[in-house]
């Protein structure tokens, strides 16, 4: 009997063994983290992003990839970092454990940059699709990038738009990396374009009750408010900004230009303005294309997808120049990367920014962002 | 002056929510002197079931105010269920243990809510549909909004309803006695048991309303909404002296007008060192300074320990 055991254990064995052969063999295996919000109030853009990577996967593994004459399959890791800085350190070490070839994200700004010190120190190559914050690719690291435009050229076009249209300007925010960040750079921008900063109040990324700050607001009259933050505020914000009949333009940036935004607003939405890092999606070159796929697959794109799948696209092509997943052999090619995108050309400038971002105006008509005007 | 009349009418209609929510912990801490943590999380599934039964009847083509009082209906009719639920299974079998114990009870019964709601209607951002005409009505300069008008109305009913039936009915002298000494009332006849499962039974229903109320004010919904509202009507009940009714409704609206008062003047009043962003801060400042000075709070007595 015991030997029958043994007979079996060993003949599985002998079975494990020759698939694990068999796939090193013939296939390579590149492993790609994507780390997103996949719980929580961001969870409906963190699934938009790492849907987006999980398209590119599949169109990559479905057109066949070779990588230094071996044929190579695209294979996903996706984790939660839950928005919360914290739980990205965790994820980035467990990829780091992982030994990936490359990590597409995190979505927020504030996940991304305690993140990407742990990616450096690994040599891997982090791509987000979606961070803004200008101090992520500022610190140095050779291993960081993103493809979307930072928050320093996104406030400088909001801060054009936002003088173009009123004079005396309210601003909140959300107090996060990303919220402060942008709305401090707007501020400097419109104050140096001769506009009037009436108020600057602040908030944060869980709150409800915006009554008492916007009524402090409408003592001081302005013309536009500005919220430097997230849809689940800017939303109800809306929402309570009409209920004290405060008529005043609204303008948000990339985190308030959703469609979760006009879900969340109500009928309130209408006329509101928020702007987007990039062009829009039915300028891009791929965009009408990516939009039907997508949409077939996943359902509507929220904000950064084609960037996420943009990001993975760019990614495998510079393991397919360098004919190699070794991130230290291949992570010179990303930086001269080249590649032809759904959103447009991705070439870096030295720091890892996108070169030629632009970033545009949208507005909400008849339920629906459509673009006023890019700059 | 339109501003701070404004911030007033804010405070105000914020405060009351406060208070028809503090009414349950004050009437629970009355009864059994115990701090019923996972009331917070009973107004959360108030709002939650009025915004499921709105979305579910959104399609009758039923007027806005209509289906919210359907839903609020259905919500309070759960609530209370759950109310009694709550105190049957976690509260009464540790009815004579240590104090300790049942509070530790609540704050697991809160969890265990926050995770069931999490689970039925998941961890996003809920939107209430727009069942009140937008817009305002405005006087002299101070805009008030038929919702606020009509939770203004809703909670002083039933503030007012709770005042008169515990200071005037059968039932409310039942509650009282209960609440000076649960075993001379059992000798004179009153049915103990029975009185403070009517006691979460209301408590739970004015949380129903509460929940609503915020619901529909904010039109948002979310899974641990009732966390941070819970802690500021407790807040609320403190301030004004917990276990006492009309202290429950004086703290709510108090903290309420101090909170607005606060995110709106406190960058002016400081010169800007602190920003609207301290409005929580400042509301706490204030009940600990109560508390130093009158650590029963506002209308609350001085009693001897309930031997």
């Amino acid at each position: 009997m015991r030997n029958t055991i043994k007979a079996f254990i060993l003949a599985i064995a002998a079975m494990l063994a020759a698939c694990a052969k068999h796939s090193t063999d013939s296939e390579l295996l590149i492993r790609i983290g994507s780390a997103a919000p996949l719980t929580g109030p961001q969870s409906h853009l963190g699934k938009d992003n790492d849907n987006g990577v999980r398209m590119a996967a599949d169109d990559l593994n479905v057109k066949g990839i070779v990588i230094g004459e071996k044929k190579a399959k695209v294979v996903i890791l996706s984790e939660d970092d839950q928005a919360d800085p914290r739980t990205a350190t965790i994820v980035a070490q467990k990829f780091v454990d992982e030994e990936v070839a490359g990590v597409i994200g995190h979505f927020n700004s504030g996940t991304s940059i305690p993140a990407s010190r742990i990616y450096s120190d690994a040599g891997i190559p982090q791509i987000s699709p979606s961070a803004t914050a200008t101090s992520y690719t500022h610190q140095g690291f050779k291993t960081t990038f993103r493809v979307v435009t930072n928050d320093n050229q996104q406030g400088h076009a909001l801060a054009v738009f936002a003088t173009r249209v009123a004079k005396r300007i309210a601003i909140i925010d959300d107090s996060t990396a990303y919220g402060r960040g942008i709305a401090d750079r707007f501020e400097q921008d419109v104050k140096s374009m001769g506009a009037n900063v009436v108020a600057h109040e602040y908030t944060n990324d869980h709150a409800t009750d915006f009554t008492a700050i916007l009524t402090s607001i409408k003592g001081k009259q302005p013309d536009l408010l500005f919220y430097g933050g997230m849809d689940a505020q800017a939303g109800p914000m809306m929402r309570q900004l009409r209920n004290l009949g405060l008529n005043v333009l609204f303008l948000g940036a990339d985190g308030s230009k959703s469609p979760e935004f006009i879900r969340l607003a109500g009928g309130a939405a209408e006329g509101a303005y928020a702007s987007a890092p990039g062009i829009p999606l039915e300028s891009m070159p791929g965009g009408r294309d990516f939009e039907k796929r997508f949409t077939a697959k996943y359902g509507k794109i929220q904000l950064y997808s084609p960037y996420s799948y943009d990001a993975t696209m760019a990614m495998v092509a510079a393991m397919e120049k360098a004919g190699s997943i070794d991130p230290s052999v291949y992570l010179p090619y990303l930086a001269k990367s080249d590649y032809s995108g759904v959103t447009g050309k991705i070439s870096f400038d030295r720091n890892g920014d996108i070169l030629k971002g632009a970033v545009t105006i949208f507005q909400v008509k008849d339920g629906n962002w459509k673009a006023v005007s890019t700059l | 002056m339109e501003i701070f009349l404004q911030q007033l009418v804010n405070g105000i209609v914020l405060g009351s929510i406060y208070a028809l929510v503090a009414l349950g912990y004050t009437l629970v801490y009355g009864i059994l002197g115990l701090i019923n943590f996972a009331h917070g999380d009973i107004v959360m599934i108030g709002a939650m079931v009025t915004l499921a039964v709105v979305h579910f009847l959104s399609g009758t083509g039923l007027p806005g105010p209509a289906l919210v009082g359907i839903g609020v209906l259905v919500a309070a009719i759960v609530c209370m269920a759950l109310g009694y639920l709550v105190e049957r299974i976690a509260y009464r079998p540790l009815r004579d243990a240590p104090r300790l114990a049942p509070l530790i009870t609540a704050i697991g019964v809160s969890i265990l809510l926050q995770n069931l709601a999490m689970m039925i209607w998941g961890r996003e951002y809920l939107s209430f549909p727009p069942l009140f005409q937008s817009g305002s009505f405005t006087f002299s300069g101070v805009s008030i909004s038929p919702i606020q008008i009509l939770i203004l109305f809703a909670s002083g009913a039933m503030m007012g309803a709770l005042s008169w039936m515990v200071k005037r009915t059968r039932l409310g002298n039942a509650m009282r006695a209960t609440a000076q000494h649960p075993e001379v009332a059992t000798l004179l006849g009153v049915d103990s048991n029975l009185i403070i499962s009517i006691t979460f039974v209301i408590g739970s229903a004015l949380a129903a309303v509460a929940g609503t109320m915020v619901g529909a004010y904010y039109g948002i919904a979310h899974y641990d909404m009732g966390f941070m509202l819970g802690l500021k009507a407790f807040t609320a009940a403190v301030l004004g002296g917990i276990g006492n009714i009309e202290g429950a409704m004086l703290g709510g609206i108090l903290l309420g007008v101090i909170e607005s008062m606060g995110a709106g003047y406190l960058g002016a009043l400081t010169g800007g060192v602190f920003g609207s962003n301290y409005q929580d801060v400042f509301a706490f400042f204030v009940l600990i300074l109560v508390l130093v000075f009158r650590p029963s709070g506002l209308l609350g007595e001085q009693v001897g320990e309930r031997p």
